[in-house]
């Protein structure tokens, strides 16, 4: 399984201007294999930054980003099948589709990297399953489509180059509910069955408590903790420092321990809440 | 009393370029009174946004009425200062705070409104001044807005809005793209805005728990009004939001579950505070 490791890396903005600003300031860190990896924190706090120098858009100013312990700008000219390995899906990228069909957009990165017809037509299939893109979608023009449906085919775009990473920037900013647990549901299912590993960079706590395996929280260029969400989760007061938040659920059920009832200290969603609040009361004789 | 916004039978639909037409909304009626919070739902492409357009007359409709204050706005019968007239009374903050602010300088960037309705500047200086501070962001009058978080940069769009004085400010999706405390930033704003200055507010939103801070929540589906009702009533129609492919806050699904599983608990509940409290003293009662 491939591993992306950072070496005291830090990006300065503007070098030699007199707005140079230092975006990240000596990372180490390991993004998890084989896992749903959040990466949280407050807006400007280098989420984005990092993201982008995971797969070669941005080089790091100092240290070294290591796939497969390999350094990514060993040799530049093979920075493309860096991006092949490591597939970015950016912010609102449903901005970025241009061909006439839904079938030839997702198919253009399999294309690109040089693949057979049959392969590339195999994948396109793959990846519109798990983008729940149905088939009549697919000879559409993709500017006919809704903006859900548009994301989720730039998405489904990325997935088709069977990254070994597959790292999504907010994918569900302004997205409605449905339209967030189709997307989120489908990376999930993806990371299942294909055992890639995924990087989802998010401002909704609810949504990376539900769909996330592990965190990292990110605060003023600086990785501030990592650990499984809910370890991260289970100590609300450090995440309020950094302008971060935990899921309503969890801060009410935190609230309820604090003030004396016997509930668990890790509790992310509404299920395990209602699991837990049902069994105290069955305990103390009230269900 | 005259309701502040009157919509009756509004229908708006748009052309696809190949002779096709797309209904987005179908006779849609509303009122909204002066000083209310009214936060809209609805799913993507439910017709929200182009609500809120024909509001201002960015849009105008097909066929039916909007009165702001009791009169008609119609693009037939108005001046184009009458129009200004209303852009000024009902303002509007998007959703990407970098598409909304024009100066490189934040005061500038908020004396831009004032300055097009041609007010003496002496005036401009002191609406900015008070606008800054209505905001919380004073301190950074002479600062670049682009150096600014997201919730600093949706506030100074905020006061660039009532640098005009309005009356109703409509946010379309205005926090979706912050990060928690610059959604708590601007949701205290539209808050204070709505209680101490009277301003009536129009919160489009996908979050559950800033809908539940509103007077009123209207749920526009498929291009209807389907549910207009105080939070507490909407929410607690948990199978009807659902159908419509909406969410509750998480507070008001764990007590629609509890319930159902057999908890004697009180209904409507949608705020955390108030969960937390029934259940305390749920568990404080004594043993059967």
């Amino acid at each position: 399984m491939s591993t992306i490791t950072l070496q005291n890396v830090s990006y300065l903005y503007s070098a030699g201007t007199p707005f140079e600003k230092y975006a990240l300031k000596d990372i180490n860190v390991t993004i998890p294999s084989g896992r749903i990896t959040g990466l949280i924190g407050h807006t400007g706090s280098g989420k984005s930054t990092l993201v982008q120098l995971l797969n070669g858009l941005l080089r790091p100013t100092e240290g070294k980003i290591l796939l497969d312990g390999r350094d990514i700008w060993e040799d530049e000219k093979k920075i493309r099948d860096v991006r092949f390995k490591v597939g970015l899906v950016m912010q609102y990228p449903e901005y970025q589709l241009f061909e006439e069909t839904v079938r030839k957009d997702v198919a253009f990165g399999p294309k690109n990297m040089g693949l057979e017809a049959p392969e590339i037509e195999e994948r396109v299939k793959m990846a519109a399953f798990f983008c729940g893109i149905t088939e009549d979608l697919l000879d559409k023009s993709p500017f006919e489509l809704s903006g859900g449906q548009k994301r989720r085919v730039a998405i489904a775009g990325v997935i088709a180059m069977r990254p070994e990473f597959l790292i999504l920037d907010e994918p569900s900013a302004g997205l409605d509910p449905v339209g967030r647990d189709t997307i989120l549901g489908g990376i999930k299912k993806y990371r299942e069955e294909t055992g890639g590993s995924v990087v989802i960079v998010s401002h909704s706590m609810e949504d990376v408590a539900v769909y996330c395996d592990s965190l990292i929280v990110m605060n003023k260029g600086a990785v501030y903790a990592e650990g499984d969400t809910r370890e991260i989760f289970s100590t609300p007061e450090k995440l309020y420092g950094v302008g971060l938040d935990v899921p309503q659920i969890t801060g009410v059920t935190e609230a309820l321990r604090s003030k004396g009832l016997g509930l668990p200290s890790d509790i992310l969603t509404v299920s395990e809440a209602r699991d837990a609040i049902l069994s105290l009361a069955k305990r103390r004789g009230l269900l | 009393m005259t309701p502040f916004i009157k919509a009756e039978n509004v229908c708006f639909s748009y052309n696809t370029g190949e002779g096709k037409k797309i209904e987005v909304l179908k006779n849609v009626s509303f009122e909204i009174a002066k000083g209310e919070f009214v936060a809209v739902l609805g799913r993507n492409g439910s017709g929200k946004s182009t609500l809120a357009k024909l509001l201002n007359m960015i849009l105008v409709p097909d066929s039916g009425k909007i009165f702001i204050d009791g009169k008609q706005i119609s693009a037939d019968t108005m001046t184009e200062d009458d129009v200004y007239e209303i852009r000024r009374k009902i303002g509007m903050v998007f959703q990407n705070p970098d598409n909304q602010l024009v100066s490189s300088v934040v005061e500038e960037d908020v004396a831009f409104g004032p300055e097009n309705l041609g007010i003496p500047s002496e005036e401009i200086r002191k609406r900015v001044d008070d606008a800054l501070d209505e905001v919380g962001m004073s301190e950074y009058a002479r600062h670049s807005p682009h150096l600014l978080s997201g919730g600093q940069k949706q506030r100074i769009a905020i006061a660039g809005i009532i640098a005009m004085s309005p009356s109703c400010i409509v946010f379309d999706e205005a926090t979706a793209m912050l990060d928690p405390s610059g959604r708590k930033e601007v949701m205290a704003t539209i808050e204070r805005l709505n209680k101490e200055k009277g301003i009536t507010v129009i919160h489009i939103t996908h979050n559950m728990s800033e809908a539940a801070m509103a007077d009123r929540v209207i749920v526009i589906d498929g291009g209807r009004v389907a549910m207009s009702d105080v939070p507490e009533a909407v929410f607690s129609d948990v199978g009807k939001l659902r159908s419509i492919g909406l969410d509750v806050p998480q507070i008001t699904e764990l007590f629609y579950e509890l319930k159902k599983a057999g908890l004697d608990l009180p209904d409507r509940i949608i705020d955390a505070g108030k969960g937390e409290d029934a259940l305390l003293s749920f568990f404080e009662k004594p043993r059967n």
